[in-house]
C-alpha cells in the first residue's frame, strides 16, 4: 500500500494505492490523521484500492470523525462499485460524501 | 498511558507471551496482542491452535503454560498477531470416560464457545470440506461500531406487532428484486415493505452461527440434499451467521447485521432474536465433537447418571442451563447481544428446558430464568418463552415468569384455529383468548400472552385453510415428522383448487384469522408471508427446505392483493385504537361511569351470549372510555364472530350516546368492501340489526 499527497486548489488530495486491511490500515492512519487539522479540506482518492477489510473501513470512519470534528471537509472519490456496495451494506457509506472521480469531488469541496 | 503488563515475559517458538486475564472468556484484543481465555474444569492441558485465515493446517500450537492457569481457566496473551488474518481453536487433553461424563478427544481442534465470529461457513450453501480438521473456525473481531444516536426502541409490549421471519427466506426468492438476496442487507432493502404492512417488531428465526449442512437427509422425490434451513441448532452463541451476510465472504457480517439493526431502529422497528439454548449442534454421542463436548462435556450437557445425554430437546443433547458456568455463558451471551448489537428482545426456543435442573427435574424457582428476569442489561428487553419442551414439560400459563416473561400462547393458537374451523365447544375458551387469556395469566396482565395463530412450526395461514393434513414427504421422513394437531380444514379440496367458492372461503378464513388476532388483547405475532397468503404446499415442518417452499414469493403481493390490503388495514386499525391494547386485564366493570363495562359480551342478541356447546357465535363490545385502564379516550368497538355454516342476523347493542356504528370489517362481503381504511369507515345503514354471512367477522367502530 502506498500513499501520495498532493495539494490542488488548497485541497489535500490523498491517493491510496493498494489494499487497506489490518496490516496496512494502521500505517495509512498514521499518515493521514495528522492532516485532519481544523478547517482542512481532504479528498481521498480511492480508485487504486482494490480491497478494504473491516480494518480499512474503520480507518476511513476514524478519519471522517476526526475531520468532521474539527470542522473540516472530506470526500471519497473513485470508489469501485464493489467497495461502494460493501460500504453500503455495512453502513459505512452513510457517513461519506462520495464522488465518481477526483474532478467532481474537487468541484464540491472547493 | 500504556499498561505496565503489556510486554512479553515468555516465548514459545516465534511467539511472545504473557500471562492472561481470565475474564472475559474468549479472545479479546489488548494492546499489542490478544488475550485468550477458556474454561474447562476437567481438561488436564490445553493448547491454543492458530491458523492463517482459511488454511487447512495450523501454523502453530502454543501450549498454555501451567503457570498461566487461574483456577479452571486457561489464559494467556499472545503478542503481534494479525487479528484479521488468523483463526484460532483449542486442543484439550483430558479423560475419555463417557460413564463419568468425560469425552475429551485431543485429535479434535475445538471452537471457542465465546468466539465472536466464525469462519468455515461464510457463504450459504457452499458444500463444506468434510475432511477439514477444523470446520468451524473462531475468528477475532474488532467489535466497535458507530451506532450514532441509536437507542433501543421503546414500544410497550402490548403495542407490539411482531413479524416472525427467516432472514434468508424473506428475500431469497428471485421475485424479491433486492440486490443481495437472502441476506441481512436484503432485509434492509425491504424495510419500506415492513413499514407499509405496519409491523413494529421483527422476530428473526435463529441467526446465531449454525451449519445448514448438518442435515443428512435427502428429498426422496428429487434426490436433492436437504439442509438445516431454519437453524435451530446452534454452533456458536456469540457469532451472527456469516452465511446470512452479503459481506460474509469478507468477514463483515457483524457490521452488516449491526447496520440492519440500526436501520430497523431508525424506522421504529424492534428486533427480537429467536435463540436456541436448549441444545447445541453437537447432537448425541454419535454427533461431531467440535466445541463443548471436547471442552467440558460434563459441565455443558445434561447427563444421566450413566453418562448418556438427556434428550429433552428432541435433538440429541440438552444444554445444562442451570449449571452455574453454563448459566453464566447464557447470561454473557444475552448481555453481549443487547450491549453490542442493540437487540430488543429474545424468544427462547423450548424454554422450559431452561427451568430444569442439572438432572433434568423441573425447578420451582429456576436460577437461570430468575437471573434473566432481573438482569440489569436486559431490563428493557422482551423475554418470550416457548413454554414447553420435547421432554413433555408444558408450561403455558405456568412458566416461571417473575413478572417479566411473556409466552408464546399455544392455547390461543389452538383455540382460535378450532373456533375458526367451526369446532363445537370453543366459545367459552374464546372469551378468555380474546381478552389476553386472563385464565392463564391472572397476575401477569395481557402482555404475558404472545398471541399467534401461525408460526414457523406448522402450517402457514393459507395452508391452515387449504389442507386437512400435513404433506411432509419432501422432508425425507415418510411424513412422520411435524405435528398432526393442526386443527385445519381444506373446504372440499386438499391443496390448490380452481373452484372459486373454495378459494373465496379460504381467503375469508385468512381474513377472519387476522381480524381475530388484531382485536385480541396481548401482543400479536404474524408469520412472514401470511399477509400475502404464502403456501408451503401443506408442509407443516419445512425446516429443511431451502427452496421455493420456504422463500417468500413477492409476486403473491399482486396475486393476493386483497389479503395484503386486509392485513395492512387491520394492523393500522389496531395501532389506531388503544382500546385494543390494554396492558391490564379487563375487569368486566364500569369503573369510568360510561354506562357500560370495559368489556361486555353479546351474541345474536345484545347482552346475551350463546354459551351452548354447539354455539359458533359470539360478540363483544369494548368501551372506549375504558381504553388502557381509562387513561386514554378511544372509540367504542363492537366485534362479532359468526363461525356458523349459516348466515345469521345479529342484533346490535346501542353505541355510546351520540355515536353511530361504522363498519371497519365485514369479511362476509366481497373485497374491497370487506375492509375500509381505518378512519374512513362508512356508516352502518341499519344500526340495530346486522346480517352476517357464514364464517365471517364483523368489526364496527362507534363515532
Amino acid at each position: 500500500m502506498e500513499i501520495n499527497l498532493n495539494v490542488i486548489n488548497q485541497v489535500t488530495v490523498i491517493t491510496i494505492a493498494g489494499n487497506l486491511d489490518s496490516s496496512t490500515a494502521p500505517k495509512a492512519e498514521e499518515k493521514i490523521l495528522p492532516l485532519a487539522r481544523p478547517g482542512c479540506k481532504i479528498a481521498l482518492e480511492m480508485s487504486h484500492v482494490p480491497y478494504m477489510s473491516s480494518a480499512g473501513l474503520r480507518m476511513l470512519l476514524l478519519i471522517y470523525r476526526q475531520i468532521s470534528g474539527s470542522d473540516g471537509q472530506v470526500v471519497l472519490v473513485g470508489l469501485s462499485e464493489e467497495l461502494k456496495d460493501t460500504m453500503a451494506v455495512t453502513g459505512f457509506l452513510d457517513f461519506f460524501q462520495i464522488y465518481p472521480n477526483l474532478e467532481s469531488g474537487l468541484a464540491t469541496i472547493i | 498511558m500504556n499498561r505496565i503488563d503489556t510486554y512479553p515475559t515468555h516465548s514459545y517458538k516465534n511467539f511472545k507471551l504473557h500471562s492472561g486475564r481470565p475474564y472475559p472468556f474468549g479472545a479479546t484484543l489488548v494492546p499489542g496482542g490478544v488475550n485468550f481465555s477458556v474454561f474447562s474444569s476437567h481438561a488436564t492441558s490445553c493448547k491454543l491452535v492458530l491458523f492463517e485465515k482459511g488454511q487447512p493446517e495450523p501454523m502453530a500450537e502454543i501450549p498454555f503454560p501451567e503457570e498461566f492457569c487461574i483456577g479452571h481457566v486457561f489464559t494467556m496473551i499472545v503478542f503481534n498477531l494479525d487479528y484479521e488474518n488468523i483463526e484460532y481453536g483449542f486442543r484439550m487433553e483430558g479423560p475419555f470416560n463417557p460413564k463419568e461424563g468425560h469425552r475429551f478427544d485431543s485429535s479434535k481442534i475445538l471452537l471457542d464457545p465465546y468466539a465472536k465470529a466464525m469462519g468455515g461457513r461464510e457463504v450459504w450453501g457452499i458444500p463444506p470440506n468434510w475432511e477439514a480438521i477444523y470446520p468451524y473456525r473462531a475468528r477475532l473481531v474488532y467489535d466497535d461500531f458507530d451506532w450514532e444516536l441509536d437507542q433501543l426502541v421503546a414500544i410497550p409490549a402490548e403495542d407490539l406487532i411482531i413479524y416472525e421471519m427467516h432472514v434468508r427466506g424473506f428475500t431469497q426468492h428471485p421475485s424479491s428484486g433486492v440486490k443481495h438476496a437472502g441476506t441481512y442487507a436484503g432485509i434492509r432493502e425491504k424495510i419500506p415493505y415492513l413499514k407499509e404492512l405496519g409491523i413494529n417488531c421483527v422476530e428473526l428465526m435463529p441467526i446465531f452461527e449454525f451449519d445448514e449442512f448438518e442435515n443428512d437427509r435427502v428429498n426422496p422425490k428429487t434426490g436433492e440434499s436437504l439442509l438445516n434451513y431454519w437453524g435451530y441448532s446452534t454452533v456458536n452463541f456469540f457469532a451472527p451467521k456469516a452465511g446470512y451476510a452479503a459481506t460474509g465472504k469478507f468477514g463483515m457480517q457483524i457490521d452488516e447485521f449491526k447496520n440492519l439493526v440500526k436501520e430497523l431502529h431508525k424506522n421504529g422497528i424492534r428486533v427480537i432474536l429467536d435463540v436456541v439454548f436448549n441444545h447445541t449442534a453437537e447432537g448425541n454421542a454419535q454427533g461431531h465433537t467440535f466445541c463443548f463436548r471436547g471442552i467440558d462435556n460434563k459441565t455443558y450437557y445434561m447427563l444421566t447418571p450413566e453418562g448418556h445425554y438427556f434428550n429433552f430437546s428432541g435433538c440429541g443433547n440438552t444444554l445444562n442451563c442451570n449449571n452455574p458456568v453454563v448459566r453464566n455463558m447464557v447470561l454473557d451471551c444475552l448481555r453481549y447481544w443487547v450491549a453490542e448489537y442493540h437487540i430488543d428482545g429474545f424468544r427462547f426456543d423450548l424454554a422450559s428446558i431452561l427451568g430444569r435442573d442439572t438432572k433434568g427435574t423441573p425447578l420451582a424457582n429456576p436460577p437461570l430464568l430468575e437471573t434473566l428476569a432481573f438482569e440489569p442489561v436486559l431490563a428493557k428487553c422482551e423475554l418470550i418463552a416457548e413454554a414447553w419442551d420435547a421432554g413433555g414439560l408444558y408450561q403455558v400459563g405456568s412458566f416461571p415468569a417473575y413478572g417479566r416473561w411473556g409466552e408464546w400462547n399455544g392455547k390461543y393458537r389452538d383455540c382460535v384455529r378450532k373456533f375458526l374451523r367451526g369446532d363445537d365447544g370453543q366459545v367459552g375458551e374464546m372469551v378468555q383468548r380474546v381478552q389476553g387469556s386472563p385464565d392463564l395469566y391472572p397476575q401477569r396482565g395481557t402482555t404475558a400472552s404472545i398471541n399467534f395463530i401461525t408460526c414457523h412450526d406448522g402450517f402457514t395461514l393459507a395452508d391452515l385453510f387449504s389442507y386437512h393434513e400435513k404433506h411432509n414427504r419432501a422432508n425425507g421422513e415418510n411424513n412422520q415428522d411435524g405435528t398432526n394437531d393442526n386443527f385445519s380444514a381444506n373446504y372440499g379440496c386438499e391443496g390448490p383448487t380452481n373452484a372459486p367458492n373454495i378459494t373465496a372461503l379460504r381467503h375469508r378464513q385468512i381474513k377472519n384469522a387476522i381480524a381475530i388476532l388484531m382485536v385480541s388483547q396481548g401482543a400479536p405475532m404474524i408469520l412472514m408471508g401470511d399477509e400475502v397468503g404464502r403456501t408451503q404446499g401443506g408442509n407443516n415442518n419445512a425446516y429443511c427446505q431451502d427452496n421455493e417452499l420456504n422463500w417468500l414469493d413477492w409476486s403473491l403481493l399482486k396475486t393476493n392483493a386483497d389479503i395484503f390490503r386486509f392485513f395492512k388495514y387491520c394492523i393500522a386499525f389496531r395501532k389506531a385504537h388503544p382500546v385494543l391494547r390494554s396492558r391490564t386485564h379487563f375487569r368486566g366493570q364500569d369503573y369510568m361511569g360510561s354506562g357500560t363495562a370495559d368489556i361486555t359480551w353479546h351474541g345474536l342478541k345484545p347482552w346475551s351470549t350463546d354459551w351452548a356447546n354447539g354455539s359458533h357465535t359470539m360478540a363483544f363490545m369494548l368501551c372506549g372510555k375504558h381504553a388502557k385502564g381509562g387513561t386514554v379516550k378511544d372509540n367504542s368497538i363492537y366485534v362479532a364472530f359468526n363461525m356458523h355454516r349459516e348466515n345469521l342476523t345479529f342484533n346490535l347493542p346501542q353505541p355510546p350516546k351520540d355515536n353511530r356504528w361504522h363498519v371497519l370489517v365485514n369479511t362476509g362481503v366481497n373485497p374491497p368492501e370487506d375492509i375500509w381504511e381505518p378512519g374512513h369507515e362508512p356508516l352502518l345503514p341499519n344500526q340495530s340489526n346486522l346480517w352476517i354471512g357464514s364464517r365471517a367477522v364483523v368489526i364496527l367502530v362507534a363515532k
